[in-house]
């Protein structure tokens, strides 16, 4: 047989014991090394339980911890013996007890048949992939490791910084550049035996001791110096997470591994009955009955990172919950926060919610329940109006409304006279809010209500204060929200600009012009009611300024009938 | 975190580990079984008091699962529900007629017991009306999880509490024992919670729900904790320190991310509200064991003249973890 096995083993004896025999059943020679931390009883039962294999040898025994220079001696003790015992082998698979072939072995030989002077093994420079797990890449080849990463954290994070202190550095043996790859490799003969009889060896080996993770650079070096053909990459199928740490396998990934097109897997969990039942009893009917797809595999274990480092913005749950400023904006979709529209335009939310398709809510922070669409009680999520619970953590109910309806966008009004207070800042800094204020237009309920004005003067006094406070908060150098801010004045002289404007920013459904304006509510007589204010102490001067004795311009002279916005 | 607080903290835990050996003069071995324990074996740790016709389902599910071994300590059950667990081949039984409240809901006792027989386990603890769930875990075993857990050094594994409500009166099916509760009591709230971090402990304090929707909409503080950390790798320096909500050392209690990635986190199904909740709720408001002054027995009962109905028209149907984790209740973290 043209390929020889190297199997390193450390844990679940019973399975490597299964993987073994189904390797030498092909009529494989194997070299296994198992881990000398591994007591003396159940290694000799293993040896036990395989002794009736032929072509199988047992390498001599190294600890083999992770990161250290163990795993190198072993895999060398046992590729020599390899390469010794076995003259036919022509091409060396270094695998470990965890590894399941998913093909018939017959096809890897195949495989390698034909392409006789080809070396697998995953070959990058430093320089190209910044592998860098524990924050180190170049310096791994050129600072001192002693310390195990797992066992003495502290002192190997304090040497290192001792080293980076004082400005050690190693020198590289000439003729070396350093490369990095997965530790699992098929090698030929030729390459193998170049690197493990180089006069050199001695000192390759004294070096690479002392470089942190050498068996995933002491052959991926090596191999670069020697080989006539290098294909970087790993006929093994190993996925990593974001911590280095090797994905595993289990029997829900059986479809996923059927349709990988990898020769073996790794690592499959040892309990996996049904993936080591399928593959190692029917190989051939196991891998043939489905179109590969390898990428599929890819994706998977690629999201998985990609959800642990970043996670779904705008969702604040029991594992995820960053601080302020971490994990993206604060919500997980754009919303628009109106201000003043409703007090002006009469029909503004239900013109909207027509106009843009999408869902607008009354005054969400209103002090005596959340006005959602419709008057609902309850929206999605479960999510409650009640005005106690809502205070309870305003943060949370934005956050959550804005998670329960995505897909939905979502619109709110917003007003001094609602509890604002908190969740003013976290709308104006969370760059999914869009805001659009009519100031001053707080004062047109008052204008129109039935009040003594005494009250209304007091109202009008306290609901300006909170929107001017309120307007520094959004022009705040803090504010990450899209922000467009009118005078009431402003909006009265062409009440086609803000609207025209918003829209465009929503987006909308239907003709690109306005078929339908909201209608604006009945001001004759507010320039005088401005004044009267004034009369009274109280200056308002949110809104622009006012004519006192006529109506505002584009009013009609009758002031009975409401004012209609007409589109331009 | 300071050293003086640090020490605070540790003075804490010893106090805790010093209540559990007082408390555990109270607990009589009715079945002892622990010779049984191997190891790598995960356990499950209860409490409970008057539970039988809970407890098949409750036993069937978790040994689905791949717990080999229950603790569980039986508080003056009157129902043959201690008998009935004395019967079962993986039960170890303790049982006591101390005060519940006087444990610390409980917490004494099994701190007790964890101390002293699952030191470098896995330790599962719920109560008899919760149900764990995790990602993937109609496919994988509770093993597959604890293992993935070891290779990845994490030591507690965190799982929100959420409340299953049936549609209709709480008590207008009656649950068979042996029967799955989530046939009843299959609804819950998806997104009406509220997260704040707990300074001192660093664990996350979770309210909300259909408790907080219904019993507590104009007292939103009361509502009840719904952040739980009930799978540890148990050291018998640990101890929990209320209910399963917090733990020291505090460490354990960062089961979640800060940096805006999501950890791997399951759900503890809660199926408090089926027909035996009424009978519960008056039994306790007589006898004032429970949390707060039984505070929540109390705007229970407070409401139950109104034929209370927890379901709303967005209460969501339970379907399964993936659906729990689509939206946002749990995470797969990085197992993939």
């Amino acid at each position: 047989m043209s390929v020889g096995i190297i199997m390193l083993v450390h844990t679940a004896f019973g399975r490597a014991e299964q993987v073994a025999r189904h390797w030498a059943a092909s009529g494989c020679p194997l070299v296994i090394h198992v881990d000398r931390a591994v007591p003396r009883a159940t290694y000799d039962a293993f040896v036990q339980a395989l002794s009736d294999v032929p072509h199988l040898r047992f390498a001599p025994r190294h600890r083999c911890e992770w990161g250290t220079w163990g795993l190198v001696a072993a895999t060398q003790g046992a590729a020599e013996i390899m390469l010794r015992t076995f003259r036919d082998v022509r091409h060396v698979y270094l695998a470990s007890g965890s590894c399941l072939p998913l093909r018939p072995l017959q096809e890897l030989v195949d495989y390698l048949d034909a392409r006789p002077r080809t070396d697998f093994i995953e070959s990058a420079t430093i320089a190209e992939v910044p592998w860098t797990i524990g924050g180190l890449d170049q310096e791994r080849f050129t600072l001192r490791f002693p310390f195990s990463w797992r066992r003495q954290r502290y002192l190997f994070d304090a040497y290192v910084a001792l080293q980076r202190r004082v400005g050690v550095r190693r020198r590289i043996p000439d003729g070396l550049v350093p490369h990095m790859g997965s530790q699992w490799w098929c090698l030929t003969r030729q390459t193998l035996s170049a690197i493990l009889d180089d006069p050199n060896r001695r000192a390759h080996d004294r070096y690479f001791k002392a470089v942190w993770i050498p068996d995933e650079s002491y052959f991926q070096t090596l191999a670069r110096r020697y080989s006539r053909r290098i294909e970087s990459r790993s006929l093994t199928l190993s996925k990593f997470d974001y911590q280095g740490k090797p994905h595993i396998f289990y029997d829900d990934h059986l479809q996923l591994l059927r349709r990988s097109d990898c020769f073996v897997a790794r690592k499959i969990w040892p309990f996996a009955d049904r993936l080591y039942e399928a593959f190692l009893t029917d190989q051939a009917g196991a891998m043939k009955r489905t179109e590969p797809d390898p990428a599929k595999i890819d994706r998977i274990f690629a999201k998985a990172v990609e959800r642990r480092r970043r996670g779904r913005s705008g969702l604040y749950m029991q594992s995820r919950f960053p601080g302020e400023g971490h994990g993206g904006g604060l919500t997980c979709a754009p919303y628009s926060v109106f201000e003043g529209f409703g007090d002006l335009f009469e029909n503004f939310e239900a013109w909207l919610a027509r106009t843009c398709g999408m869902r607008v809510h009354g005054h969400l922070f209103a002090p005596d329940r959340a006005a959602f669409s419709d008057g609902r009680s309850v929206i999605s999520g479960a999510l409650s109006d009640s005005a106690a619970l809502r205070d309870y953590n305003k943060r949370a109910f934005l956050t959550n409304l804005i998670w329960n309806t995505r897909g939905e966008r979502q619109g709110f009004q917003l007003g001094p006279g609602d509890h604002i207070e908190d969740v003013e800042w976290d709308i104006a800094k969370d760059p999914n809010a869009q805001i659009s204020v009519i100031s001053g237009a707080w004062a047109v309920p008052l204008f129109r209500s039935n009040a003594d004005f005494g009250d209304i003067r007091r109202a009008a006094a306290r609901l300006q204060r909170i929107e001017s406070r309120h307007l520094d908060v959004l022009r705040s150098q803090w504010a990450r929200a899209r922000v467009r801010i009118w005078t009431m004045a402003e909006v009265i002289e062409a009440p086609m600009e803000p609207l025209q404007t918003l829209l465009d920013e929503i987006g909308r459904q239907g003709p690109q012009t306005l078929a339908e304006a909201p209608r604006m509510a009945d001001l004759t007589g507010f320039g005088q009611f401005l004044q009267n204010l004034r009369n009274q102490g109280m200056h308002p001067y949110l809104m622009g300024d006012f004519p006192v004795d006529e109506a505002p311009r584009n009013l009609p002279r009758d002031g009975r009938k409401p004012y209609l916005v007409r589109p331009e | 975190m300071g050293a003086w607080q640090s020490y605070r903290m540790r003075l804490r835990r010893k106090r805790a580990r010093i209540r559990a050996f007082r408390k555990h003069f109270s607990l009589r071995p009715v079945a002892d079984r622990t010779d049984l324990i191997r190891q790598g074996d995960v356990l499950l740790f209860a409490t409970l008091r008057d539970e039988h016709v809970r407890l098949p389902y409750f036993l069937r599910y978790y040994r689905d699962l791949g717990i080999s071994h229950f603790l569980i300590v039986d508080n003056d059950s009157n129902d043959g529900g201690a008998d009935y667990l004395a019967r079962q081949p993986d039960v170890s039984l303790w049982s006591t007629r101390a005060s519940y409240k006087h444990a610390r809901f409980g917490v004494d006792w099994l701190n007790w017991l964890q101390g002293r027989h699952a030191h470098g386990h896995w330790t599962l603890v719920v109560d008899p009306d919760e149900f764990f769930v995790y990602p993937f875990c109609d496919t994988r075993p509770i093993r597959a999880l604890t293992d993935w857990l070891d290779t990845s050094r994490i030591r507690s594994f965190g799982a929100m509490l959420l409340d299953m409500y049936p549609k209709g009166p709480i008590d207008a099916v009656a649950y068979r024992a042996g029967q799955d509760p989530m046939e009843i009591a299959a609804w819950f709230d998806s997104g009406n919670y509220t997260i704040e971090r707990n300074r001192l402990y660093g664990n996350l304090w979770i309210q909300g729900g259909p408790r907080a929707r219904v019993f507590f909409p104009d007292a939103p503080k009361k509502a009840p904790a719904l952040n739980k950390t009930p799978l540890v790798k148990w050291d018998r320096r640990y101890a929990y320190d209320s209910s399963t909500h917090m733990l020291l050392p505090r460490g354990l209690n960062l089961t979640y991310d800060a940096w805006g990635g999501e950890k791997t986190s399951g759900v503890l199904l809660h199926a408090k509200f089926l027909d035996t909740f009424t009978a519960k709720a008056e039994e306790e408001l007589t006898r004032g064991q429970h949390y707060s002054a039984s505070v929540e027995y109390k705007a229970y009962a407070g409401i139950a003249a109104q034929t209370p109905d927890l379901w709303c028209k967005w209460s969501e149907k339970y379907i399964n973890w993936r659906q729990l984790e689509i939206l946002g209740l749990m995470s797969k973290g990085n197992w993939a």
